[in-house]
């Protein structure tokens, strides 16, 4: 069986080959860069004044960082580096902080971005024959338009649905027997939900295959999507800053997700120290644009937390992989100098049967050193009444942990129900080591 | 054999009384506790008159509490009379892991609750020695 692909010269380049594209494409980048006053001023500081100046791919190193605050500052044109005539569309981001930020995009920017979505969709198995419904927010959200022009071009029949109204989703999905859906995986269990609260069962959908991302989500949250609508979700990845989706996806494989090295310089850096961190080390995921002459990027700080899955892909693409996301770098908490993301706790606990879903990361301090302490609820239906039992499982997570955050915290058990509830933004840390 | 309740309940104050209260809502009646120290949390070991009533209305609180068969045995509440008991297991190297007990009839009988590692063994062999171990609702009866 071959593997299906989109652009098979790009998708499959020799890394030696796909380096000099990136070299090629940066320079570009920065001699876009340079016609935005913000660039300008932060690269001469650097001593770049013209792209030339840059001699190696290597040397992408010595530019300064931009981050969410640079986009916030630059607003609503500090970024735009070119004229307002050929910029063709903007997507503004509000965030949560209601600083908004903002977006451009040149016609061959869009085109670029399409193509990237076009990549997407067929390494993860779709292709023209495919109905394909698209369940999220058109419109500033930039999830909605991005798939929509990637589907169009891969010759999908698109439906535009748009996200809400359920029955309707329903209602398209079965008049038009639609195959492939783009959503959040929060709203996929809800449209199961809905599902059966109407009496359609699966087998009279011709679903399957699901596009998930806009928000994080666990692997046992994908494989229960699968479960329910016996058919493959494939997770994405995007965020604003990078055009939106058609950053990186996962391809029919399911074994991280590819990002596009032709488009984006990918790198990975410890959140504290801001250096770059060895390959296949979870840190804070730094990218370059590498096509966007509308609003060129140099080492955006996403935030967002990664590491890079080493080895190859057995679909035979040289384009690295994310794993999944592991949460916000702004999370990131230090214990006795090693860097900690609760996301890491959080996978461990949620793999032990035996302790609920609620948990609480306290800091303390004793001594001169960090104490991390994990507190669990027990899970009341395995419970034997054996405290050897407990003792033993407390001593299991603990090892578990600290496999894995290289910490060896105290875990605490509790009764069930007398820690914090999940839902919503539960404050699941709690810092008293004193400030100094 | 005698079942005896075992209940998670966190090591801060107001937990045990929490226990204890929802029992004597339900009408249940305590006839041994004890508990043990585990840092952060303890496991209450109850012999009440009605287990499973107890462990219900226990699990609808959110309580953790599991069932567990225990063996109860009547020994004289005289010099030697655990002695007796426990040189009987030993001689067949039956391990006991947990224990507790309690005088029924001053100077006369006393109830020894206790788990082991071989409680099929160990109800044969203190059995065929004589010694009466207590069902259920035996516990409650005034007649052992
Ligand atoms: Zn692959």
């Amino acid at each position: 069986m071959s593997v299906p692909v989109w652009n098979p010269a790009i998708e499959f380049m020799e890394r030696e080959a796909l380096e000099r594209v990136q070299f090629a494409n940066l320079r570009q980048t920065v001699a876009w860069a340079l016609k935005t006053p913000f660039y300008r001023r932060r690269l001469a500081e650097v001593g770049l004044t013209h792209p030339e100046d840059l001699s190696s791919l290597r040397e992408l190193r010595n530019l300064p960082y931009t981050t969410k605050d640079d986009l916030r500052a630059a607003y609503p044109d500090g970024l735009l580096a070119v004229e307002v005539e050929q910029a063709v569309r903007l997507h503004t981001s509000s965030g949560t902080t209601g600083m908004p930020t903002v977006i451009y995009h040149t016609r061959r920017d869009l085109d670029c971005w399409t193509e990237l979505m076009a990549r997407c969709i067929v390494a993860a198995g779709a292709t023209a024959r495919d109905v394909f419904q698209n369940m999220t927010n058109y419109g500033m959200f930039t999830g909605g338009l991005g798939l929509h022009y990637g589907a169009e071009r891969v010759g999908m029949l698109v439906i535009p649905a748009s996200s809400g109204n359920t029955s309707r989703q329903i209602q398209l999905m079965r008049n038009f027997q639609t195959t492939v859906v783009h959503a959040t995986p929060s709203y996929l269990l809800h449209l199961h939900t809905a599902l059966v609260g109407e009496g359609v069962t699966v087998d009279q959908l011709k679903l399957r295959k699901a596009f998930i991302g806009a928000e994080p989500h666990s692997e046992e949250t994908r494989r229960k999507i699968e479960t329910l609508f016996g058919i493959q979700a494939y997770n994405s990845y995007g965020l604003s800053e990078m055009n939106g989706p058609g950053v990186a996806f996962e391809c029919v494989h399911q074994t991280g997700l590819h990002l596009w090295e032709d488009a984006f310089i990918l790198e990975i850096i410890d959140p504290q120290t801001l250096q770059p961190l060895p390959e296949g080390q979870t840190g804070e995921i730094v990218m370059t644009t590498l096509q966007r002459q509308a609003t060129p990027l140099l080492r955006y700080r996403t935030r967002d937390l990664s590491h890079l899955v080493s080895g190859h892909c057995p679909c035979g693409r040289s384009h690295r992989r994310l794993a999944r996301l592991k949460g916000r770098s702004d999370d990131m908490l230090i214990v006795n100098g090693v860097n900690v993301f609760p996301s890491q706790i959080e996978d461990v606990l949620m793999k032990t049967p035996e302790v609920g879903t609620n948990y609480l990361i306290q800091l303390e301090k004793r001594g001169s050193l960090d104490r991390l302490v994990i507190k669990t609820e027990i899970y009341a239906k395995l419970f034997t009444g054996d405290p050897r039992t407990l003792d033993d499982l407390r001593e299991r997570i603990s090892e578990a942990l600290r496999s894995v955050i290289l910490v060896k915290p105290t875990v605490e058990l509790h009764e069930p129900g007398s820690l914090p509830v999940s839902e919503g933004k539960a404050k699941r840390v709690v810092d008293l080591r004193p400030a100094f | 054999m005698a079942e005896q309740l075992s209940v998670f309940v966190d090591n801060r104050p107001g937990r045990l009384n929490a226990i204890t209260g929802i029992l004597r809502d339900s009408q249940i009646n305590i006839r041994a506790m004890t508990i043990a120290d585990h840092r952060d949390y303890g496991v209450a070991k109850l012999l009440v008159n009605d287990p499973h009533l107890a462990q219900r209305v226990l699990m609808e609180q959110g309580f953790a509490a599991a069932l567990k068969p225990v063996l109860a045995i009547v020994i004289t509440d005289q010099p030697g009379g655990l002695h007796e008991l426990l040189e009987i297991l030993a001689a067949r190297q039956i391990n006991v892991l947990d224990a507790y007990g309690f005088v029924v009839a001053p100077g006369q009988r006393a109830v020894w609750c206790m788990e082991v590692d071989d409680p099929v063994e160990a109800t044969r062999l203190l059995s065929t020695h004589g010694l009466h171990l207590l069902a259920d609702g035996e516990l409650y009866t005034k007649y052992y």
